[in-house]
């Protein structure tokens, strides 16, 4: 196996608080990762980071072997190479569900409209929203919306997806539709990293989990080994807490 | 006899009780119920024939109704000064078409991050604090005046070019403002979506920020072109014969003020629409985005 994403000592701070302590992290190409752990453990802001939507204060990280933190990178192509879809959806809702799709196909990859349009119309179609191409953003639900954000990440033919939170913003009876679409990713074989707050999801879809805590990956392993019998006393009151919540 | 459905504040708004059966969407002005219609009428018409009343009956009426009202005279001077107008139309069109380009070119030199950009950044904010600081007409004066007096190679010396460009310049500075409260209003998250796609600061900035911050600030962007439409009477201070000045000189002739009136008619006449145009297109927007919305 090649490697999708190799992670080194990455450090991230706001202002005097540091949210990213020393991150190491290796994907393998078509391997599903999930991220769990509390709220502000540093699960965003290390997708953030690896699309270089955040710059990071120190450390490296390489996207198929290509090192993206490097010096004179042009940054905008790294993005056209990593997909990332967020916890609100954040679609352009000015634009329709076509046009969110086409617009960076167009604009940053430099395909003509009838190519970018096709690419879209199939992508639409395989996620059931074919019906929506016209309608703009506001006129959909949420797991639609959803839906249309995965749509218009895949559009750009990413090598790796980052998927933030993205049911966490959804009304519970919504949830399903858009963990189907990602299982359904995972099943096409495309490399994942996928922080999450579904657990049963996470145990389901990923070939392996990463506990963070205090930004630091403090665990991680098989699904089945770190939800049966996670070694760190960390994990295993957060998990204790989840279960407590009835989340699994 | 149905409950009182409103709880009105004085001086605000009605609050339409939610509590209300059935919901009233009756109009605002005259509140809401059977009986409290009638009652909205009643009082109206009272108030209002009270009120003209004892205009009509106070010992100066009859010297207003001849200076400002006087019917032979507004028969007169109201297509003398329509076709003026013409050129006024001519002025604040081309003024707001230049202002509307030259405005975003302000927000966005404004809006651009980086310490490199500063010197742009602080070229556009002191353009701003001058121009909204300098009297209109001051700068119609300084331009129509000055300019085709200094005479220089190349630059047309006429005053309504000036007077154009004065208006263009001072209601660039108010304008650019409004679109850059605009640009500012839209979240964030809206451009880490853009660029996460790969799209390059000037592309998200073109086709996500930009079109959508307009769309928002199109109502206040209208206050400042009914202030620009206005304005365009100052040029009757450079003594080009548009609206103003042909109205002054017909007034200075008849000695009577029902010119004036006539033009402000002009003006409320043109500014009721196009408050009236602003509403339905707002209202279009949003029901093409979210009417219907299905969950």
């Amino acid at each position: 196996m090649t490697e999708a994403i190799r992670i080194e000592g990455l450090h991230k701070s706001f202002g005097g608080l540091e949210v990213l302590s020393g991150i190491d992290l290796l994907v393998d190409d078509h391997e599903v990762v999930c991220l769990i752990g509390a709220s502000g453990s540093g699960k965003s802001t290390l997708l953030r980071c690896i699309d270089l939507l955040e710059p990071v204060d120190a450390g490296r990280i390489w996207i198929e072997g290509d090192e993206v933190t490097a010096a004179g990178v042009d940054q905008n192509a790294v993005r056209r190479r990593i997909g990332i879809v967020f916890q609100a959806f954040n679609l352009f809702p000015h634009m329709t569900v076509m046009r969110n799709v086409t617009l960076a196909q167009e604009k940053a990859l430099g395909r003509s409209p009838a190519e970018a349009r096709e690419k879209a119309t199939e992508l639409l179609t395989r996620f059931g929203l074919l019906d929506k191409a016209d309608e703009f953003p506001d006129r959909l639900s949420g797991g639609q919306q959803q839906r249309v954000a995965i749509t218009r990440a895949l559009a750009m033919d990413p090598d790796v997806m980052l998927l933030d939170e993205v049911t966490s913003a959804l009304d519970p009876v919504l949830v399903a539709e858009v963990l189907d679409a990602i299982r359904e990713l995972a099943a096409a074989g495309m490399t994942m990293v996928i922080a999450t707050h579904e657990m049963g999801f996470a145990r389901d879809v990923a070939n392996r989990v990463a506990f963070l805590e205090d930004g630091r990956i403090l665990e991680q392993g098989a699904p089945e080994q770190m939800f049966t019998e996670p070694q760190e006393a960390a994990t295993r009151t957060f998990l204790d807490r989840i279960i407590a919540a009835g989340r699994m | 006899m149905a409950p009182d459905r409103e709880l009105s504040f004085p001086g605000g708004p009605p609050v339409v009780d939610p509590g209300a059966p059935g919901g009233d969407r009756r109009s605002r002005i005259l509140g809401g119920g059977a009986r409290n219609t009638w009652i909205a009428v009643c009082s109206t018409v009272v108030f209002f024939t009270i009120a003209v009343f004892v205009i009509v009956s106070s010992p100066g009426w009859p010297a207003v109704r001849r200076s400002f009202f006087d019917v032979q005279e507004f028969t007169y001077a109201f297509p003398e000064i329509l076709a003026k107008f013409g050129r006024n139309v001519f002025i604040f069109s081309v003024s707001e078409a230049l202002v509307l380009v030259f405005a975003l070119v302000l927000a966005v030199m404004r809006s651009l991050p980086g310490p490199v950009f500063a010197p742009l950044r602080l070229l556009a904010a002191a353009y701003t604090d001058l121009f909204r600081g300098v009297p209109t007409i001051l700068v119609i004066a300084m331009l129509g005046y000055g300019m085709p007096a200094l005479g220089l190679q190349g630059l047309p010396d006429s005053d309504l070019f000036w007077a154009i460009i004065a208006l263009t310049l001072v209601y660039s500075a108010y304008v650019a403002e409004v679109y850059r409260a605009g640009i500012e209003s839209i979240h964030s998250s809206q451009v880490g979506a853009a660029r996460s796609l790969g799209l390059t600061r000037g592309q998200s900035l073109r086709h996500v920020v930009i079109p959508q911050a307009v769309r928002r600030v199109i109502p206040p962007l209208l206050n400042d072109f009914i202030g620009l439409q206005k304005d365009s009477a100052l040029i009757a201070f450079l003594g080009y014969t548009e609206a103003l000045l042909r109205a002054q000189i017909i007034q200075a002739q008849d000695f009577n003020f029902t010119p004036y009136v006539a033009l402000a008619v002009i003006y409320v006449a043109i500014t009721i629409p196009q408050a009236r145009f602003v509403d339905w297109l707002v209202a279009r927007e949003r029901t093409k985005r979210q009417a219907g919305a299905e969950l």
